[in-house]
């Protein structure tokens, strides 16, 4: 049978069985991401409002480095965060290698800059616009940005989306710290990774689809926060098609 | 004669190597109601700007007397993505004011533009000139001394149009200081008492409405009344 076919079939009958084992991996793929993202979104919100609005020196080496950070390979991030758990590191003690915290804080380093750049991209667009009319009203610029952030809100969980696509489609990162540990620290991009070394392809492209699905259930509540922006609040949306969510697996 | 709210002496804005404005001096006093006029990038804007203190002097000095309250308004109002109530509260909470006082002074801010029945509707589904309408309610709510317009009907139909003059018209004749950027000359007539004309960031003129329009201008500002200058 056409190997495509069978990983179809194959992935049909993983989900419609409710595999025990897929769903713990599916689970663990879904808290490890969402975890990372809720983190992220919490320095990521307040560090691009604060670089859309503010003006301080050095501000344009910040913004290089920021957007250099986009491009951060993800083995790299699970290359550090490996040496700063591992037993000789500095953070060692902890005991997180090779645990979903671990994998948590190699995610949350990789999906901070996205998250923090893509805000700052929607804030500084408005800012640029219409700062000045918040400022005649008295407002400082913390409370401006703060502002900006709120009224960016759709935006705001687009990027947010976008960053949780980039988390969870990630292998290298969560390999390395995670160790791809049967039950333990397996995600779904580690369980692809390793069936295809087996050579078992149908049961690795099955995964593959469950994860596209996991996308484009990403995708479509992205497209409907658009739709319902655009029918409630007077045509002025989730705006970027920039920031649609990430697709495939990243290195 | 009483103090200026605000005076401007010698004042210079550079926008980096650009002079917006050169050795501009300028009285406002209570109750005035001055228009802007002048050719695009004349410095219009930014003389308001500079009088509403948004943007600081590049040289010269801005002088302010009993601390005015000022509100400004511009030509495409930015309205959060609150209903129109919210916003003008978000505008108050700016100002200090919370809680009960916030509701009623927003309530009656809402109903003196006439919009009291769009309350909780979204402020962006409004239509254009219910928006400039809105931003009018949210800086009369803070009760300000000087209301600073920056082209504040030109991107509105005639009709809308006129809901603000008459809006603006009634708030000038109960005593709030008027400053206005126009290109709109009948308006400058109908809405202002005092014209000053601009002219690559000096001041070439500064006349009663009427004497401006009938022949006391400068040469240059007369080009600019027969449409011989650019606007």
């Amino acid at each position: 049978m056409d190997p495509f076919l069978e990983s179809l079939r194959t992935a049909w009958a993983l989900i419609v069985h409710a595999d025990a084992q897929l769903l713990q991996v599916v689970g663990l793929s879904l808290g490890v991401s969402g975890t990372a993202c809720l983190l992220a979104a919490g320095f990521g919100l307040a560090a691009g409002a604060a670089l859309a609005v503010l003006r301080f020196p050095g501000r344009r080496g910040v913004l290089v480095l920021l957007n250099t950070l986009l491009a951060l390979p993800s083995v790299v991030v699970g290359l550090v965060v490996y040496l700063l758990l591992s037993r000789s590191g500095p953070f060692g003690e902890w005991g997180l290698l090779f645990t979903p915290g671990a994998m948590v804080i190699a995610q949350t380093i990789l999906v901070v800059p996205v998250v923090a750049a893509l805000t700052r991209e929607a804030v500084a667009a408005t800012w640029k616009a219409n700062g000045e009319q918040l400022l005649s009203l008295g407002a400082g610029r913390g409370a401006a940005a703060a502002l900006l952030l709120w009224d960016e809100r759709l935006t705001v969980l687009t990027v947010l989306l976008a960053a949780f696509g980039r988390a969870i489609s990630e292998v290298g990162a969560v390999m390395i710290v995670g160790g791809n540990i049967l039950g333990h620290t397996r995600v779904m991009t580690t369980a692809i990774a390793l069936e295809t070394s087996k050579g078992d392809l149908p049961l690795a492209l099955a995964l593959g689809v469950v994860l596209l699905s996991v996308v484009l259930a990403l995708n479509l509540l992205i497209a409907a926060v658009r739709w319902w922006s655009t029918h409630h609040h007077g045509g002025a949306g989730a705006r970027p098609a920039e920031v649609a969510t990430a697709g495939a697996a990243h290195g | 004669m009483a103090e200026p709210l605000i005076a401007l002496r010698g004042l210079g804005f550079r926008y980096g190597a650009h002079a917006a404005l050169r050795g501009v001096d300028l009285e406002v006093r209570r109750g005035e109601r001055i228009a802007f006029v002048g050719a695009n990038g004349s410095g219009k804007s930014t003389l308001l700007r500079v009088l509403h203190g948004l943007l600081p002097p590049s040289e010269g000095e801005r002088r302010v007397h009993g601390a005015p309250r000022l509100a400004m308004l511009f030509q495409r109002p930015f309205l959060l993505r609150l209903s129109a109530q919210a916003n003008v509260r978000v505008a108050l909470w700016f100002a200090g004011v919370r809680g009960a006082d916030a509701r009623e002074r927003s309530a009656l801010a809402l109903a003196r533009v006439g919009l009291a029945a769009e309350a909780g509707r979204p402020a962006r589904a409004l239509s254009g000139g219910q928006q400039q309408r809105l931003a009018l309610a949210r800086a009369w709510a803070l009760q300000p001394d000087v209301l600073l317009l920056d082209e504040p009907t030109a991107s509105l139909d005639p009709h809308a149009k006129r809901e603000v003059e008459a809006l603006l018209d009634e708030l000038a004749a109960q005593g709030m200081t008027l400053l206005m950027a126009s290109h709109q000359l009948g308006q400058v007539k109908r809405l202002a008492a005092r014209v000053v004309y601009l002219e690559q960031g000096r001041v070439l003129a500064d006349l009663p409405v009427q004497d401006f329009f009938d022949g006391a201008a400068p040469p240059e500002a007369r080009l600019f009344l027969k449409g011989e200058l650019p606007w």
